[in-house]
């Protein structure tokens, strides 16, 4: 669905991803772990256009999106969560949702907003309340809500976990894995709470310094005790 | 007019308080939203703040209807500014620049093509601005906080320069003379046989500035209720959000821009007809600090605010003033105590009231209710 191949990106003299190559299948979890300042972010930030990469490419359903412009990218089937929950504030929770359907013309886009309640309930309860005041669970329910809106076949997902209960992150996580057996979405999860992820995930890929360390399914990686003792800390 | 207007008013904050418990089926609500349609609602509420004004017209004294004139030209101005720096999150410094470029092409109109109908002439105007306002507002895109401020400073600054600098054909510093358009004979007939009095010069251009800036009104709070106010909310409160949902942040930045600037051409316009004068005097720095100060007064991105703004610009420079001469201060000192006291307000409101007043009151209003849902 998803291939990264040789992708080079610098802020200025630093290379936060170094020639990372992967491919991200559809119904499938790939998650990227490593620790802070391996290029986990930048990976997710280039691959939707808001960073700008040296060289290298991304190729989604084989056509190449390199230079897309970020904006066009949700139309060509991309969703990025980013980290830190991108809700706008002052906006209500309904609003943020229609949002992630903007770009759409057909009329399902609102049977799809009832839909989003149906599998985030708290955020039914709080449609016509300003996103400023959910709480952080609340948020991540919405953004990933809002980004599904668009009806992406690749997900980008930033830390979802981050600053969440560990009940409310595998709640999160749940949902994603059983979206993604159902819809064949394909996720990218960017992740430092490396056990959950692995946890949920088909695939798992060690970043270390902007390069791509190891590459292995999910569960062996859990079960490297050497990997986990250098590079994913549990 | 003010209840309903705070209903609509585009600021998040609104829905805390007046949507205190979620209720309904999709469908009760959806029913609800086609009853209350915007553009009806607000339709009715300009309705019946303009029997408002015209009873406010009608009774006071000829004095307060012109200060209500002047109001009039600023209302649009400042309406539109709002929903540019409250919504949309960039400043301006140069939207009297902008009232000038309205001004001045009312007037240049009304000179030399005789006999155009006035309310072409004030369309034309607006257009004019809003060209003006696409380019600096394409500039602008690119431009963030301080530097945006500043290139429009220099915008404020610079422009009416040109008036000097082409003085034959734009009057130079004597600014040109506007001679007011005067009430068709229908309507003045009509006037005539209603009231039983003439209607005057004066008191018709008060009107008029008034229709045109609630018709200004009720376009701009159906636009920031609709999808475009919508986006330009979102381009404000978190950039990357709004772009990775696929809006394309320059595209909004430039519209608002415009949006801004058309209001402000129209603000012009009317300043031009109702002082019947334009000059590079009229449309100094000052406006526009003066345009930017009303906005945080009555509320960022609050249309009330905005009313509320341009009430406070104009009957309390003429209080203020009148304060100074019954303190025994002669008429040059008197008028230098206003900027003094807006910017004495100014620092006041920032520091205990920094959503301004309608914020204020509606963020009271909505804890207390909150307040009141929890002792139940």
């Amino acid at each position: 669905m998803l291939e990264i191949s040789d992708l080079v990106t610098a802020y200025g003299p630093v290379k936060a991803l170094d020639g990372v190559s992967m491919t991200v299948p559809a119904g499938k979890i790939t998650a990227v772990l490593g620790a802070n300042g391996a290029g986990k972010t930048s990976l997710l930030r280039t691959v939707s256009g808001l960073v700008r990469s040296r060289s290298g490419q991304v190729r989604l359903e084989g056509r190449d999106i390199t230079r897309a412009p970020v904006e066009e990218m949700v139309r060509l089937g991309m969703a990025h969560v980013p980290e830190g929950r991108g809700v706008i504030a002052e906006l209500t929770v309904e609003e943020n949702l229609r949002l992630g359907g903007l770009f759409r013309k057909d009329k399902d886009a609102v049977a799809q907003i009832e839909h989003t309640y149906e599998l985030f309930p708290a955020l039914g309860e709080r449609r016509k309340r300003a996103a400023h005041t959910l709480s952080g669970g609340e948020r991540q329910q919405l953004v990933v809500g809002r980004a599904l809106l668009a009806r992406p076949k690749v997900l980008l997902l930033d830390e979802p976990s981050l600053g969440l209960a560990p009940m409310v992150v595998n709640q999160i996580f749940g949902l994603v894995r059983d979206l993604v057996d159902r819809t064949g979405l394909a996720v990218l999860l960017v992740e430092q709470n490396a056990k959950s992820a692995l946890s949920i995930a088909d695939t798992g890929i060690v970043l270390s310094l902007g390069k791509v360390v190891a590459t292995d399914d999910a569960k062996v990686l859990a079960a490297d005790e050497q990997l986990r003792h250098a590079y994913l800390g549990f | 007019m003010s209840t309903n207007l705070s209903k609509q008013d585009p600021t998040g904050d609104s829905q805390v308080g007046t949507t205190p418990e979620v209720t309904g089926t999709p469908s009760a609500d959806t029913a609800r939203r086609r009853i209350g349609s915007t553009l009806v609602r607000n339709g009715l509420l300009m309705l019946l703040a303009f029997v408002g004004i015209a009873l406010l017209l009608e009774t006071l004294s000829p004095f307060r209807v012109s200060q209500l004139g002047v109001m009039a030209y600023y209302l649009p101005a400042i309406a539109g500014l709002t929903v540019l720096t409250g919504l949309n999150g960039q400043i301006s410094l140069g939207h009297g620049a902008l009232m000038a470029v309205g001004g001045y092409t009312t007037a240049v109109l009304l000179e030399r093509q005789e006999g155009l109908p006035f309310l072409l002439v004030l369309l034309i105007s607006a257009v004019v601005a809003g060209v003006v306002g696409l380019v600096v507002g394409a500039a602008a895109a690119r431009l963030h906080g301080p530097y945006l401020a500043g290139a429009t400073l220099a915008l404020a600054v610079g422009l009416p320069g040109l008036a000097l600098k082409f003085d034959e054909f734009l009057g130079g510093d004597q600014g040109l003379r506007v001679s007011p358009p005067r009430a068709p004979d229908g309507i003045e007939s009509f006037y005539e046989s209603l009231m039983g009095d003439n209607l005057s010069g004066q008191r018709y251009l008060a009107y008029y500035g008034w229709i045109i800036a609630l018709v200004v009104l009720l376009l701009l709070s159906n636009l920031v209720n609709s999808r475009y106010g919508r986006h330009w909310r979102a381009v404000r409160d978190d950039e990357v959000a709004a772009e990775l949902a696929g809006i394309d942040l320059g595209r909004m930045r430039v519209q608002a821009f415009v949006v801004s600037a058309v209001c402000a051409g129209v603000g012009g316009s009317l300043l031009a007809v109702v002082t019947r004068l334009i000059a590079p005097t009229s449309v100094t720095i000052v406006l526009s600090f003066g345009l930017l100060t009303a906005i945080v007064i009555g509320g960022l991105g609050s249309l009330l605010g905005a009313v509320i703004g341009a009430a406070v610009l104009v009957f309390m420079q003429q209080i203020i003033t009148d304060t100074g001469l019954d303190a025994g201060l002669d008429a040059s000192q008197a008028a230098n105590i206003a900027p003094l006291v807006y910017g004495v307000l100014l620092i006041v409101v920032m520091l205990a009231a920094p959503r301004g007043l309608v914020g204020t009151v509606r963020m009271a209003w909505s804890t207390r209710a909150a307040a009141r849902r929890a002792g139940a």
